[in-house]
């Protein structure tokens, strides 16, 4: 039973340890105490280990299968091209860890010498292994995953999350909140049924004051390989993440196609920009990628307010 | 290492972390009231209960529960759809349901019903928001709190079927609705995967969490099987191919069937259409149809 009382106030608050639902919590006098109000001292930990980090991107989407880590594995691939450019990925979807298979990674950390990965994939003895845990001890794994893994200098960290707006979001944001992250990058496709959830991603990250780098619209239209033909599988019907940008202000950084090549590398844990460089689809990633190196260089992050202090 | 700060006084942990912080109060902060006196049998009347789970975000359980929920209509039950996917509930909008207000009676809530006839209800937290585009920014023990409520405080009435959408994962939601339904009988699964290797390894762990929560797993579906062309007819595997047999094959669960891509599937899903009435033509429903009377015809018997 992990559950903290309906009317709690929360820790932070004046009430905290005092009214009237904290009765009977096992927490009370801690709270009452004024201890819970101070901020969690992995914060200031994670910020010093983060001070070797130049950039940190987070990859969202409140959408399920739109590629987040589909696009995160091709953007850390797309970064590390360069060999002088150190990247590392970290996975923190810890229910469906998927980086290791779309990086071809059975356990080895690293892809090459420039770029390596973090995933609880990795703790994982056999590929049927659930990791059923409830939000606390993710957040703990995820305060584990920041902390104490020894990044080293890096140029960009890549922060991988599972959709929705819940405790891997919350964690990710809170123990990098001294830490400056450069900001989020958000993936959609285009119907109405994604971007009804994107919008509450977006909302989220203004709720919690993360930059948006900006929006990446996948699987946007197929190409069939025998006639060439147009279709659109997952149809714009409320016109796609072009409208939606353009309607809260928010940089559309570039549609990619729906390529069957993409599907195919990630199975074989190899980049598809380099099975299927001419693509349009690899096109559309350099291109994506692109812009957000132009947005980490251009940007020097506002100091975050720190929560909580 | 910030200083002065006394270590947290053991306490026998409901909260594995300590005490909520302020971050849990982000999003709508309040909890729809506990009904007074909430009906002990409120799923008394449900005879199956059938969750639709994935390991694996974006794999199509949520056009799955609907599908499946407007194929049992059509074969004459009454279906109920609980939608426990509290930070992207997509249902409402799937039946053209959204911005609809919940009602209140003696035995706790309305399930809100999404036709005349009264034969699919529906409770979604994208019921109780404000705004279309708030996020529900909670941690753990918040979204349980609500799924509890959801089971017990709402008058499900009599139905054949009760299916629970929910987001991908095996985490507090899941927890949560197993939980909160288990005292009312056997609970059945129908797994959704895609074809590509990536799903097939979420779901698998998917299956891990069915056999250790003792549901019964009434089957799988794999869904995006195959797009055809429709200027040319071939057919591309634009998710890659094999996956739903791959996973049946190793796990010894009953393959329902494979759903290829359908545009006018998607755009009904977008528009809140009845696909199963309004297009027996198209690619996907040969599938949909064959899945839904499987269900009919095994989940009695799996559910006993």
């Amino acid at each position: 039973m992990e559950e903290v009382p309906q009317g709690c106030p929360g820790t932070g608050s004046a009430q905290a340890g005092r009214g009237a639902s904290c009765q009977g919590c096992p927490n009370q006098r801690l709270c009452a105490s004024g201890a819970g109000a101070a901020p969690d001292p992995a914060i200031e930990e994670i910020k010093e280990k983060m001070k070797t980090v130049k950039h940190k991107i987070l990859v969202l989407s409140g959408k399920g299968g739109v590629g987040k880590s589909t696009f995160s594995a091709h953007l850390a691939h797309g970064l590390a091209e360069d060999e002088n450019t150190q990247v590392a990925l970290l996975d923190i979807d810890i229910c469906g860890p998927s980086i290791p298979k779309i990086m071809g990674l059975e356990g080895e950390q690293f892809v090459e010498d420039n770029l390596g990965v973090m995933s609880v994939g990795f703790l994982l003895s056999s590929p049927d292994d659930a990791v059923i845990w409830r939000g606390p001890k993710k957040n703990g794994m995820i305060k584990q995953f920041l902390r104490d893994v020894d990044w080293g200098e890096l140029d960009y960290l890549i922060v991988d999350t599972p959709p929705g707006t819940s405790d891997e979001h919350l964690s990710a944001v809170q123990y990098l909140s001294a830490a400056r992250l450069d900001g989020a990058v958000i993936i959609t496709t285009p119907q109405e049924v994604s971007l009804q959830d994107v919008r509450k991603e977006i909302n989220f990250c203004h709720k919690v004051k993360v930059p948006i780098i900006g929006v990446v619209e996948n699987m946007s239209v197929f190409v069939c390989p025998k006639c060439k033909k147009e279709s659109q599988i997952f149809p714009p019907t409320t016109g796609g993440a072009e409208v939606m940008c353009q309607d809260l202000k928010i940089p559309l950084l570039g549609k990619v196609p729906l390529d069957p090549h993409i599907g195919k590398s990630c199975d074989k844990g190899q980049s598809f920009l380099t099975d299927a460089p001419a693509s349009a689809a690899a096109l559309a990633y350099r291109s994506i990628i692109q812009r957000i190196q132009e947005f980490c260089g251009h940007h020097q992050p506002k100091e975050e307010h720190l929560v909580g202090s | 290492m910030s200083g002065g700060r006394a270590a947290p006084a053991q306490h026998t942990s409901t909260c594995e972390d300590g005490p909520v912080s302020h971050w849990d109060q982000l999003g709508p902060c309040s909890l729809p009231v506990p009904v007074a006196h909430p009906e002990p049998g409120n799923l008394a009347g449900v005879r199956h209960i059938l969750l639709v789970l994935s390991g694996k975000g974006g794999v199509g359980k949520s056009t799955i529960s609907t599908e499946l929920a407007l194929a049992l209509r059509h074969a004459g039950k009454k279906v109920g759809i609980l939608d426990v996917d509290l930070c992207g509930p997509s249902i409402p909008r799937m039946l053209r349901a959204q911005g609809r207000a919940v009602h209140q009676c003696d035995s706790g809530w309305v399930p809100v019903f999404v036709d005349q006839e009264q034969s699919i209800s529906l409770m979604s937290v994208g019921f109780l928001l404000e705004s279309p585009d708030e996020a529900v920014v909670w941690r753990g023990p918040k979204k349980n709190a609500l799924i509890k409520q959801f089971v017990s405080d709402v008058a499900w009435g009599q139905l054949d079927y009760l299916v629970v959408d929910t987001p991908p994962g095996t985490s507090d939601e899941h927890m949560a609705a197993v939980e909160a339904l288990r005292p009312y009988g056997p609970l059945g699964a129908l797994v959704v995967t895609t074809p590509q290797a990536v799903s097939v390894g979420d779901v698998r762990r998917e299956l891990t969490f069915c056999r250790k929560t003792g549901l019964q797993v009434v089957g799988i579906v794999e869904n995006m099987s195959g797009f055809v062309c429709p200027h040319c007819t071939e057919c591309t595997n634009v998710f890659s191919r094999g996956g739903g047999a791959e996973l049946a094959r190793l796990t010894g669960v009953p393959f329902l069937g494979s759903v290829p891509l359908d545009p006018e599937l998607t755009r009904s899903l977008e528009e809140g259409r009845d696909f199963i009435r309004d297009f027996p033509q198209s690619p996907a429903f040969p599938a949909l149809s064959s899945i839904a009377q499987k269900v009919l015809s095994e989940a009695p018997a799996r559910l006993s």
